[in-house]
């Protein structure tokens, strides 16, 4: 094609990650703001208003740390996932499961301490959310039943799960017909420092990072994942548990999009409502492949696309552009980055004829 | 008595299973060249705003058609990129799809939520409309409807009679071989993403033209993942996936018919009906696999052509 023919490199080149994703930041901001002229919006305002939204003062910062907490939780379980070549697109799902999850535990133990309840809300949200995300892994094992299209039907009906609670059996009394739980007591609300917005769970991420990072590289366990990852025919022959493997990957990506459903309903909302459902599982997915699938990478993955969501709310704000913006911009990224990720394995050489 | 119920309700079934036809059809078209596009969904509901904005621009319908062909086919022109040019992988790459196509539906139709635009409506086929119990279900629709009938079998026939056809399925079971043969595979999946999206975008003009007529944001509500699995279910066969897309429309309609009916189900539970049903049917051709014929899947489906050295 126009007289170049494709070479593979025997390493990736060292520019490769700090050229790519910029150069496909830029053309995915690029393309958005043409897309925002589009309808009469100022297109370089536009950028200007996002970009002041997600970082332009203290609360916006604070804010987007706030959404960067579930987004890093459901990323890191799916990017273990997809380092194994379990294609699990379920963190949504799952997200839902784990707030239901926890909120059960608050709604039926109210007058526990906190030094109990919130144990028992992340142990029941954990175990919804793991046990959610079992259901696929099982099929997958047992049936070779194609885990991308489970994971993404149980997303729908977990969500729809989530809907039947709080529009029936769990829906408050006193909410004026709103779909929404009773406040969950005190004892349930996950802690904040201080006087800012900031919670626990913030240091939780951190914890639970570190825990997949000796896992991965300091067990035996950690290490057969990875390269069951690599070669499924190697780790076959040498005689790893690869089906015990998957559960157990697919058990902890659930337990840890549970533990973001968790925290949202506790920590930010304070009850079980269906508007915690904004796709933070889905970001995910994005977030895992721009940080390729590296768990440190994650974290700074996880912020930027956080501040993106929030930079977004300030456009519709300001400007009345639909939520749906967020998503052709984070679409767009993922695109232009795997389009990009060509130049790490590949170079063009000019053909001889 | 029982059949004065059951045709109303197989007559909603064919309505409903035809956008789910189209995209079945679309994707397995796709699949069948060897590359798997898991932005059926975000490809469907661009075809839906597409053929929605065009029919009320122009007051013409099939004009409609022909935009949401040429939008999906677009979206799709960006998997063929990606995952043709660039080497991408192609599970992540259609997901990018679907995110992206379902932004750019969902915020470039904002504005018409609502609005009504020009359709298709039902119309009688003289004489095939009269025939007793058969006329009334198949026969009573609109011209999408009647379209769908001849797709798998225009399929069939592409796939088993025409020499592009065979290429095609080459292309999709062992590229080397087709290069071989003096054909280009790259050039034959991108045939296969570009007129597999073209379909799956009638599929979407289908939900916002003749299913309803106006714009609502979401409208798709995962009927392009449902394909994604009806492909599956019909072990890549466009006879089977008339069954699975029939099946799927008459779960819906009878789920719409339910919730009409004041029944003391939660609407919730109803709702789970398609995604539920779907899992049963991967189960169901899972179990049927086991017993007879290896995998019916495109052998190279989902793996990318390496430059050759």
């Amino acid at each position: 094609m126009f007289g170049l023919t494709v070479i593979t490199r025997q390493e990736p080149p060292k520019w490769g990650s700090c050229l790519i994703f910029p150069a496909a930041l830029a053309l995915s901001l690029g393309v958005s703001c043409l897309l925002l002229a589009a309808q009469g919006k100022p297109a370089l305002g536009g950028l200007i208003i996002l970009f002041q939204g997600a970082f332009g003062a203290s609360y916006a910062v604070v804010d987007t740390l706030l959404k960067t907490v579930p987004i890093f939780l459901c990323s890191l379980g799916v990017a273990v996932a997809f380092r194994m070549q379990v294609w699990n697109i379920g963190a949504e799902g799952q997200f839902a499961l784990g707030a239901v999850g926890s909120t059960w535990a608050a709604l039926t133990f109210p007058g526990l301490p906190a030094w109990l309840l919130l144990p028992l809300m992340f142990t029941s949200s954990a175990v919804l959310g793991g046990l959610w995300a079992m259901i696929p892994a099982w099929l997958k094992l047992k049936l070779s039943i194609n885990e991308i299209v489970t994971t993404l039907m149980l997303n729908y009906i977990g969500i729809l799960i989530l809907d039947y609670l709080v529009y029936g059996p769990w829906k408050d009394p006193s909410s004026y017909g709103f779909p929404m739980t009773k406040e969950f007591p005190a004892a349930a609300i996950i802690p904040t420092f201080a006087d800012s917005r900031l919670h626990w769970g913030m240091v939780l991420c951190v914890v639970c990072a570190l825990l997949l990072w000796v896992f991965l590289t300091r067990t035996r366990l950690g290490y057969e994942l990875k390269a069951s990852g690599e070669s499924l025919r190697a780790a076959r022959y040498a005689r790893m548990p690869h089906g015990f493997l998957v559960l157990l990957v697919m058990g902890l990506c659930g337990a840890l999009a549970g533990w973001a459903g968790l925290m949202e309903a506790s920590a930010v909302v304070g009850r079980l409502q269906p508007s915690l459902i904004v796709g933070y599982g889905y970001t995910a997915i994005v977030v895992a492949w721009l940080a390729q699938l590296n768990p440190g990478k994650i974290a700074l993955a996880s912020f930027f696309l956080a501040a993106l969501r929030v930079g977004v709310e300030n456009l519709q704000l300001e400007l009345g552009v639909p939520a749906a913006f967020g998503g052709i911009i984070e679409g767009l990224i993922l695109l232009s980055v795997l389009a990009g990720q060509f130049f790490n394995h590949y170079r063009f050489k000019r053909s001889a004829s | 008595m029982m059949t004065e119920m059951l045709i109303p309700l197989l007559t909603a079934a064919v309505q409903s299973g035809t956008p789910i036809l189209f995209a079945t059809l679309g994707e397995m078209f796709t699949e069948r060249a060897g590359v798997l596009n898991l932005g059926v969904e975000g490809m469907m509901i661009v075809g839906a705003l597409a053929a929605f904005l065009v029919s009320l621009a122009t007051g013409n319908p099939w004009l409609g058609v022909l935009a949401a062909g040429c939008a999906a086919a677009a979206l799709g022109a960006l998997h063929g990129l990606v995952c043709l040019s660039f080497l991408g992988n192609q599970v992540v790459s259609g997901l990018a799809l679907t995110i992206l196509g379902v932004g750019l539906a969902n915020y470039l139709g904002t504005p018409y939520i609502g609005k009504q635009a020009p359709g298709f409506y039902a119309f009688d086929l003289p004489f095939l409309s009269t025939l007793p119990f058969v006329g009334k279900i198949f026969f009573k629709h609109d011209a999408l409807v009647y379209l769908s009938y001849v797709m798998p079998l225009a399929f069939w026939f592409f796939w088993h009679r025409t020499r592009t056809g065979l290429a095609l399925t080459a292309a999709g079971e062992y590229p080397p071989a087709a290069s071989a043969a003096g054909l280009n595979p790259v050039r034959l999946r991108w045939l296969g993403i570009l007129g597999g999206g073209f379909l799956v975008g009638i599929g979407g003009a289908y939900l916002s033209l003749a299913y309803t007529h106006l714009w609502t944001n979401g409208m798709t509500a995962g009927r392009g993942w449902i394909a994604v699995a009806l492909v599956i279910f019909a072990f890549w066969r466009p006879g089977r996936a008339v069954f699975g897309a029939y099946l799927f429309g008459g779960v819906m309609a009878f789920q719409l018919r339910l919730q009409a009916s004041g029944t003391q189900v939660p609407s919730s539970f109803l709702l789970m009906l398609p995604y539920g049903l779907t899992i049963a049917a991967l189960l169901f051709s899972a179990l049927r696999g086991r017993g007879g014929s290896s995998s019916s899947a495109p052998a190279a489906l989902g793996v990318n052509i390496e430059p050759e050295q």
